[in-house]
């Protein structure tokens, strides 16, 4: 297959701009979209120019590391995907394929289409886990939790922290992400006690570091390449509603 | 610093670390503030310890590869995690999970390291349902189990297929809660490139910060490496793209020995190469083989029909198909350890069985969907399923799986004692980095295990041993002469790597390797091959010096130049795993040497003469490294030839 690529390239976070048109042939509909990547930049290192600089670790859809938008979607055209997942059997031969860095105010440009995702740590480094240290805690099976619980749970906990949602929502909205964070814990009996201050340091959090409101359009649930739910903003609400009304704990 | 001295506590097996506990020395909690640790890597094992070590007070800093520790390569575990709980009721004890280690080793572990990580394994469970880890559940709302290879109980804790995600998170969120307290510094998008070493002692690390180019320098009481292992020195491999053995290379060039380099781990159930394109390859987790049946065709003729297109593999009558672990090895079947279901595989494709484009056997989850639904294997699986959808193009619901073994794990790496510390003082080793626990063949869900002991249960009392008696060392200066030496030679390097400007790309150079390696010192090794590969490898490595080409420049983000720096690492660890494989005159575990073969086709172990593990000393540029023995004295297990039939 031969496509034309028009790649956003920078420098720096400092630097403006551009895209560049690259064209690619002879390309296997079943290599992966980074794998494309790889051919482009090889060729570019054969005539002695920069490669494309893209973040990506794991390359089998968990680590959260890559994350491109192509074509005007975080990770592409394909459902539950992440970018490494994406093939290029999802394009049509001879198609421009346009790539650009995730766009939110919260995650400035490194360079070309690697951007600073650290506010996602920052926001977990608010309360986004049980305050147990090492050693001193009851058996496993102490504390029995529902299978439906821990079910749900699991969900929540899957998020990757790609920050697709963030890119996809028009206001750069974390909810999604602080979310899953928020009712995976407050679903389980260990993350009860610190429930109610951990949802309002994190949403403090999180609007400190320049992340917008929700509006209601849920693009980042249509584009999570692990189908996390809306629910978990409601669930959010829910938990930051009843954290400044009924506890007595605030911050 | 030829004698190994491993430390291992006197007395009976069971109570060698509660006396080591007991007797261990401790350090103050306004002292412990004054100790600085260095921790590299931020996998299970690297983010557990310092989180820990952050807990007790000490002033640790971290250095992270990437943008954020949950993004290392520990995440991608599917599987699970051992434990001896005995929940099932089916018969484990820490006697057995420590015997099927040893014996899933091929007797080539140290028996005292083993079975404390056997003892401390049910408090990670414990700790990680504290933690908030949604671990699967049963109806009754107590904690599931699963079995993976080498052990006949059910043991294996798991969060869907994605159990190192969890697990990792939760370490990442212990890591998180400590810098949030301040008690630890993360460095983040950080290389290391040196070892800083003073007056014999780990001292500190240089680090290229990889946003930027610049080098900068750290100092420290003690160093942890915790870099994961060399996989890729293969190119193709089922480990994360940013993991490499260059860390563990620079500790050794500066005097930390290296052990068993030539214990490498291929893993039976990974979907199949298919284009020169390819940049890495996906596992397919061990736990399917609870439930998905290995088969390749019984006629030759069927293979080749199906290898044509003529013929589909669910059109193939059951007697027409050749189970063949479960016909070989009846007692474990389709769970029988990753070595032995590896070479089985490779057998049969070799002998004109394979499926696919010849080297691939089949994953059949017919009689399980059968049996158990669609609905509960969805359950189990389901992210592994849709992964193997998303890259082959095939439903596995449907069809069976395509599999081949491939390269995934290195149960060698850096020489540690007892206490988890290396040949050179203040310098500890953990999880897959280091060698201590895996003999030759790693059994599934023990690599989580291992890791987050070492991090949250055993490095923390180590490490405090070490560091008590550091408590009127002062901090060192960064503008001393070993750390001025140190960053010059990481820029001599750099530089000289700049100016090759020659014709080949890293890939393609890294691809060569990968060639080589698995073809020379693969699954099945030789003195034949293994001669022929040795100077292969010295003249890659020259034409790496010589030819490489590197665009772009050193001062700003610049991957290919991170690349090319790990990959003349990888050249020279290909080097002595090659050695290594070379002396092992016998087979064991996953080191498989064709000519010591028992005459049903397995592997032959010589205890006489290799019962011991090979430990590598640099010696310097141009010359050769001096190995080293460290003799196994097994005195409490019953040594016997590994049977699983
Ligand atoms: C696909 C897959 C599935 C697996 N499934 C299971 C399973 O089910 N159960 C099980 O027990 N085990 C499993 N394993 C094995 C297990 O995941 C690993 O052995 C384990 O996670 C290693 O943890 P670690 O912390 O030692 O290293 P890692 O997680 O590899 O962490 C080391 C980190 O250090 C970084 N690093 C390397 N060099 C440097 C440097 N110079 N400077 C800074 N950072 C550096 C690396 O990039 C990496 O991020 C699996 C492995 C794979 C590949
Ligand atoms: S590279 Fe890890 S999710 Fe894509």
């Amino acid at each position: 297959m031969d496509f034309t690529l028009k790649i956003w390239r920078q420098e720096n976070q400092k630097a403006k701009g551009r895209f560049e048109t690259y064209k690619i042939k002879d390309i296997s509909p079943d290599c992966s979209f980074l794998e494309m990547l790889d051919i482009l930049n090889e060729s570019l290192v054969n005539k002695l120019s920069h490669p494309v600089c893209f973040d990506n670790d794991c390359r089998e859809g968990i680590c959260g590391m890559c994350g491109l938008y192509i074509n005007g979607r975080p990770h592409g055209p394909d459902d539950a995907v992440t970018t490494c997942q994406l093939h290029m059997r999802k394009f049509t031969d001879g198609e421009t394929i346009t790539i650009e860095p995730w766009r939110a105010k919260p995650f400035p440009v490194i360079r070309d289409l690697v951007v600073d995702r650290t506010a996602l740590d920052k926001m977990i480094q608010e309360g986004g886990y049980i305050s147990v240290t090492s050693g001193g805690v009851p058996d496993g099976n102490a504390i029995p939790i529902p299978k439906h619980k821990a079910d749900q749970a699991m969900d929540s906990a899957s998020c990757i922290g790609c920050g697709a949602c963030i890119a996809a929502c028009k206001n750069a909205s974390a909810m999604l992400f602080v979310g899953a964070k928020v009712t995976q814990l407050a679903l389980l009996p260990q993350g009860k006690p610190e429930a109610a201050i951990r949802v309002q340091k994190m949403v403090a959090k999180m609007d400190e570091l320049g992340f917008g409101n929700c509006t209601n359009t849920y693009a980042c649930e249509a584009e999570c390449p692990k189908e996390i739910k809306r629910s978990n903003i409601s669930r959010m609400n829910l938990e930051f509603i009843l954290a400044k009304i009924v506890s007595e704990e605030t911050i | 610093m030829s004698t190994l001295d491993s430390k291992i506590p006197e007395g009976q097996l069971s109570e060698k670390w509660t006396r080591y506990k007991s007797s261990q020395k401790l350090v103050n909690p306004a002292n412990k503030r004054k100790l600085d640790i260095i921790v590299v890597g931020t996998g299970l094992a690297g983010s557990s310890a310092a989180a820990s070590l952050g807990a007790l007070g000490f002033n640790v800093k971290i250095f992270c590869i990437s943008d954020s520790p949950r993004r290392a390569h520990s995440i991608a575990a599917q599987g699970g995690i051992n434990a001896a709980k005995n929940y099932q009721n089916d018969g484990d004890s820490i006697e057995r999970l420590f015997n099927d280690t040893i014996k899933g080793g091929d007797y080539r572990a140290r028996e005292a390291n083993v079975y404390r990580l056997a003892e401390v394994a049910n408090s990670i469970i414990d700790q990680g349902v504290a933690q908030g880890i949604p671990f699967a559940r049963d109806y009754a709302g107590l904690l599931d189990n699963r079995s993976f290879g080498g052990s006949q109980v059910s043991r294996t804790f798991y969060a869907k297929g994605q159990t190192g995600q969890q697990l990792l998170l939760g370490a990442y969120s212990a890591l998180s809660k400590e810098i949030k307290a301040g008690t630890v510094k993360m460095y983040e998008r950080r290389e290391m490139m040196d070892l800083v070493v003073i007056d014999g002692q780990a001292r500190g690390i240089i680090t290229r910060n990889l946003q930027t180019g610049e080098l900068e320098r750290w100092s420290s009481h003690a160093v942890v490496m915790a870099t994961g292992g060399y996989g890729n020195v293969y190119f193709l491999s089922t480990n994360a793209m940013e993991c490499n053995g260059s860390a563990a290379v620079q500790c050794y060039h500066k005097g930390a020995m290296f052990a068993n380099p030539c214990f490498v781990q291929i893993h039976p159930t990974c979907i199949p190469v298919k284009g020169d394109y390819q940049s890495k390859l996906t596992l397919m987790s061990e736990s399917l083989r609870n439930d998905g049946r290995i088969w390749v065709p019984k006629n030759i003729e069927d293979a080749k029909a199906i290898r044509e297109g003529k013929l589909n593999p669910t059109d193939l009558k059951e007697e027409d198909r050749d189970y063949y672990l479960e016909r070989r090895y009846p007692a474990f079947g389709n769970l029988v350890p990753r070595d032995i279901a590896s070479r089985a595989a490779k057998e049969r494709c070799d002998a004109g069985y394979g499926v696919g484009a010849g080297f691939a056997v089949y994953l059949d989850f017919k009689t399980a969907i059968e049996r158990l639904g669609r609905d509960k294997i969805q359950e189990r699986y389901g992210n592994l399923f849709q992964m193997y959808e998303k890259i082959v193009d095939v439903d596995p619901y449907e069809n069976p799986m395509m599999i081949y073994p491939a390269v995934h794990y290195t149960m060698g790496g850096l020489w540690v004692d007892y206490e988890l510390q290396t040949t050179i003082p203040g310098l500890f080793a953990t999880g897959e980095a280091n060698f201590s626990d895996h003999g030759a063949n790693r059994l599934g869900a023990s690599a989580l295990m291992q890791g987050l002991a070492d991090g949250y249960f055993i490095l923390p009392y180590t490490m405090q041993n070490f560091l008590a008696d550091k408590i009127h060392q002062p901090r060192v200066s960064i503008e001393t002469k070993e750390f001025d030496e140190a960053e010059k030679s990481v820029r001599a390097k750099l530089e000289s790597i700049m100016a090759i400007k020659g014709e080949k790309t890293v890939d393609t150079l890294q691809r060569e390797l990968g060639h080589i390696m698995w073809e020379y010192v693969g699954m099945g090794r030789n003195a034949e091959k293994l001669t022929k590969a040795i100077p292969m490898l010295a003249d890659l490595r020259k034409e790496f010096w010589s030819n490489v080409r590197v665009t772009g420049d050193m001062n700003s983000m610049n991957p290919e130049l991170a690349k090319a720096l790990r990959l003349a690492d990888h050249i020279e660890l290909a080097e002595i795993m090659a050695k290594d494989a070379l002396q092992r005159e016998e087979s064991c575990g996953g080191h498989y040497r064709e000519e010591y073969v028992t005459d049903e086709g397995e592997a032959r172990r010589d205890d006489k003469n290799f019962m011991f593990v090979g430990v590598w000393e640099y010696k310097g540029e141009e010359q050769e490294p001096i190995m080293h023995k460290e003799e196994l004295n097994y005195e409490f297990i019953n040594v016997q030839q590994r049977n699983y039939k």
